[in-house]
This record gives C-alpha cells, structure tokens and sequence, in this order.
C-alpha cells in the first residue's frame, strides 16, 4: 500500500469518535447507568457513614470511590460493540493509523466521564456539601483525572474485552492501576472541599501528580496499543 | 539450554546466602535503638529490592516479546514476574514482623515504602487471573507482555505518590538508602543484597530449566506419537 492511501490519523479519529459518540447517543448503553449507579452510592454512602453532609477526607474519598467505580461500569462496555459486532476486524482492515482506536476510544471514555460528572457532582454538592465555592477549582482535579482513567480505562478494557472473564478482569488490573490517581485527586480535593471555604494546600503538586500520571499512560498506551490490535 | 551454568550459580548461592545469614549474626552489630530484631531489615530490604528490580526486568523482557515476537521472551518476563510475587509475599511477611515487632501493630499505613509495595504487589497479583482469562496462547503472551510494560512503568509512578501522601507529621523511621548505615552494617547488607539476588536469579534459571525439560519431553511424546499429558498449566507459557 502506497503511504499516500493511508486515511490521515485525524480523519479517522474524528470518524470513530463520531461513531462511538452517535451510538451512545442512540442506545444510551453506558451513561445513564454510570449516572443511576453513582447516584445510588452516594445514597448507601449516607447511610453506611450515618452523615448527612460530608467535608474534608471524608467528602473527596466519598466522591472520588463513587466516580471510580461509575468509571469503571463504562470502561467495562467501551469495546464490547466492536467486540462483538465485529469492529475490530473492520479496524484491522481499514488503512488507518491503530492509534487512532485508541485516542478516539480514549476520547469517547473522556467524554462520558465529563458528561458523567456534569450530572453527578453538582448532585454530590446539593447531597453533602455546605458551598458549592469548591467546584470551580474541583473541575480541574476531575478533568486532570479523567484523562488518566480514560487512558489506562482505553488499555485495559481492549485487553479485558478478549478475555473470558471481561467484567471480571477489567477492575480487577484497572484498580490496583488507578490507586496512584486516587491518591493525587483525593490529596488534591480534600483541601478543596474542606469545612469554612476551599483550600489549596499543595494542590499544585498534586496537579502535577495527576498531570505526570495522564502523560505516562498516554505514552504507555500509544506505544503498546498496535500489538493488541495484531492476530 | 537453560540449565547452563545452573551449578556454579547455584554454589555461588548457597556461599552467598551463608556468608550473609553469618554475617548478619556474628559480625554486623546491634542496632542501639531497635536491638536484635533489626537484624530482619537484612532479609526484608533485600527481598523488597530483588522483587522490584524483578518486576522491572519482567518489564524490559516484555518489551523485547512484543519488539521480536519471540515467545522465550514471554518466557522469561512470565517467570521473573512469578518470582518476583513470590518474593513480594515474603517481603510483605517480613514487613509486618518488623512493623508488629517496632510498632506494636501488624500493619502500618505511615510506612509508605511498605504501602506502595502492597499495592504494586496487588497489581501484579492480578497477573495471574489475567493470563488465565486469555485462552489463544498467542495472544495470551502478546497481551501479557503489554501488561508487564505498563505495570513496570506504574512501579515508579506508585512510589511516588504514596510517599507524596504521607502528612508530613511522620517522619521517616528507617532509613531504607544507605546514608546512615556504619561500615560494618553496610557490608552486611551489600553481601545480602548479594545473596538474595544470585537466589532469584538462580530460582528463575531454574524454573525456565524445568518448563523447558517438560516441554521437550512433550515435543519428544508427540514425535514418538505416544499419550501427551495434559498441560499441567495453562497460564505458564511453553519454553522450547
């Protein structure tokens, strides 16, 4: 094949992310689940902590083990279509870039997670929280940790998608994985959601914490990701 | 092709591992502070440097699976990876004895070193579930190696964050570099560090011996078109 043949990788990113984005749009597969899911835990989390409102630690670990599992329900369905309908294959054969599955899955994962906490944190804050005065600088802790759950998300569940056990394998590798990134984004918005006002106590380091990780699991995952797509 | 130099390696080990164990006792002296349970931070600091460096080696094997596509390479990561969670269940042990024992508790979480290794050892724990659950051995190598290469780029990544986590209220107990060691503890720990890693050398060179015996013996039966027995694992890759 002549390189001049090969669809740019932009053309082809677009094309799938498009895709991914319509089909959701259409079935509403993985995002009202997400959402239901994470607002029922917020509910057993008032009951199991006994508190009506929630500040400091307590309040970002709340949050961000909620988040993590609801990402955890998309990740588990992000391949399963091409899976099972033959995607890959199609992939495989079309004259394109294989990193382009792999950012546009990445993307697609990123915007349900986004979209997932529109809808959910500010019902977080209504639920628990005193101000709402934390969710200005809280977005960016979750943008920051989104990208790393979308990259290492991407890369588990294009493996965990071929297995026998999927729904089992994906959390199992992707949790121990995200423990890092748990740490940094609870570090970084406990401070925030503290009682009496937003603080900022090394929430620059913890940004780059989270900055650092996003990079080495973007990198990771565009480096490794052709050999998953090879049969 | 394996078991070369598995003797003098072996001996080596053996004469390693005595000279540690009798410097440990009759030579290093006894920590002022902590008295003879110390002398454990010889066997654990060891094991716990042996493990990682394990589990990074297991990485760069991986690295060359995926670049040559030749399956001993798969091999080689899936045993060093083995070894290396069997050694990380001794060092856990051994860190619980040392915290039980200077602490008063079994477990501590203000130990980050120890609680970056508990979560780098879950990692890899999930190693094994993770091969069994791909069946196309092929594959199954593939997708290993991918999992070894972003697992030995979290190892480091982990560290760091843990010990970012830790208010700083708690100081650092032990001294895990060896800045503050005397000669005579230095030497001791050295000649141990020594120890534990011709074992886990000589523990991986000795399982990639027998996967590859039992695999020529299979090969062998086939030729001779006799019974085959059943793979006694499926999740250990075939050496030839």
């Amino acid at each position: 094949m002549t390189p001049d043949r090969i669809t740019p990788t932009g053309t082809a990113f677009a094309a799938i992310l498009g895709k991914d984005l319509r089909a959701e749009l259409r079935t509403l597969q993985s995002l009202p689940a997400m959402g239901l899911f994470a607002v029922t835990t917020f509910v057993i989390f008032r009951f199991g902590l006994d508190r009506t409102t929630l500040s400091g630690s307590l309040a970002a670990g709340v949050l961000w083990a909620t988040l993590l599992f609801a990402a955890l329900l998309g990740v588990n369905r992000l391949f399963v279509a091409e899976r099972e309908q033959g995607g890959f294959d199609a992939i495989r054969l079309a004259p394109i870039d294989r990193s382009a599955l792999f950012a546009a899955k990445a993307a697609a994962l990123l915007a349900y997670l986004i979209v997932l906490e529109l809808i959910v944190v500010p019902i977080f804050a209504l639920f628990f929280l005193d101000s709402a005065a934390a969710l200005g600088p809280l977005a960016a802790v979750l943008l920051l940790a989104d990208l790393g759950i979308a990259a290492t998300g991407t890369l588990i569940s294009s493996m965990a998608v071929h297995s026998r056990a999927r729904d089992l394998l994906g959390p199992l590798v992707l949790l121990p994985l995200l423990v890092p990134l748990m740490i940094a984004a609870t570090g970084a918005s406990e401070p925030l959601l503290a009682l009496g006002g937003p603080g900022y106590h090394r929430f620059g380091t913890w940004l780059a914490v989270l900055g650092l990780y996003d990079l080495v699991f973007l990198l990771v995952g565009y480096a490794v990701f052709d050999f998953l797509l090879e049969d | 092709m394996y078991s070369q130099g598995l003797r003098p390696l072996s001996i080596a080990t053996v004469v390693a591992l005595a000279a540690g164990l009798a410097l440990v006792f009759f030579y290093a002296p006894l920590d002022a502070d902590q008295g003879f349970i110390q002398k454990i931070f010889y066997l654990h600091v060891p094991l716990a440097i042996t493990s990682l460096v394990g589990f990074v080696v297991g990485g760069v094997f991986a690295v060359l699976h995926l670049r040559s596509g030749e399956r001993r390479w798969d091999a080689w990561s899936y045993v060093s990876i083995h070894m290396s969670v069997i050694f990380g269940v001794a060092v856990l042990i051994t860190g619980s004895i040392w915290a039980k024992a200077s602490w008063g508790h079994w477990w501590v979480w203000e130990e980050p070193t120890l609680v970056s290794f508990l979560i780098v050892f879950l990692l890899y724990a999930t190693y094994y579930p993770f091969r069994y659950a791909i069946e196309d051995p092929e594959r199954q190598g593939r997708y290993a190696s991918v999992f070894a290469v972003t697992a030995g780029a979290f190892v480091p990544l982990n560290f760091m964050a843990v010990r970012m986590a830790q208010s700083l209220v708690h100081p650092r107990v032990f001294a895990t570099t060896n800045g503050g060691l005397p000669g005579s503890m230095l030497l001791t720990f050295l000649v141990c560090l020594a120890a534990t890693a011709l074992l886990w050398i000589t523990l991986v060179k000795l399982e990639l011996t027998a996967k590859s015996a039992s695999g020529q013996l299979k090969r062998l039966r086939r030729a001779l078109e006799g019974p085959v027995p059943r793979a006694g694992s499926r999740i250990a890759p075939e050496v030839s």
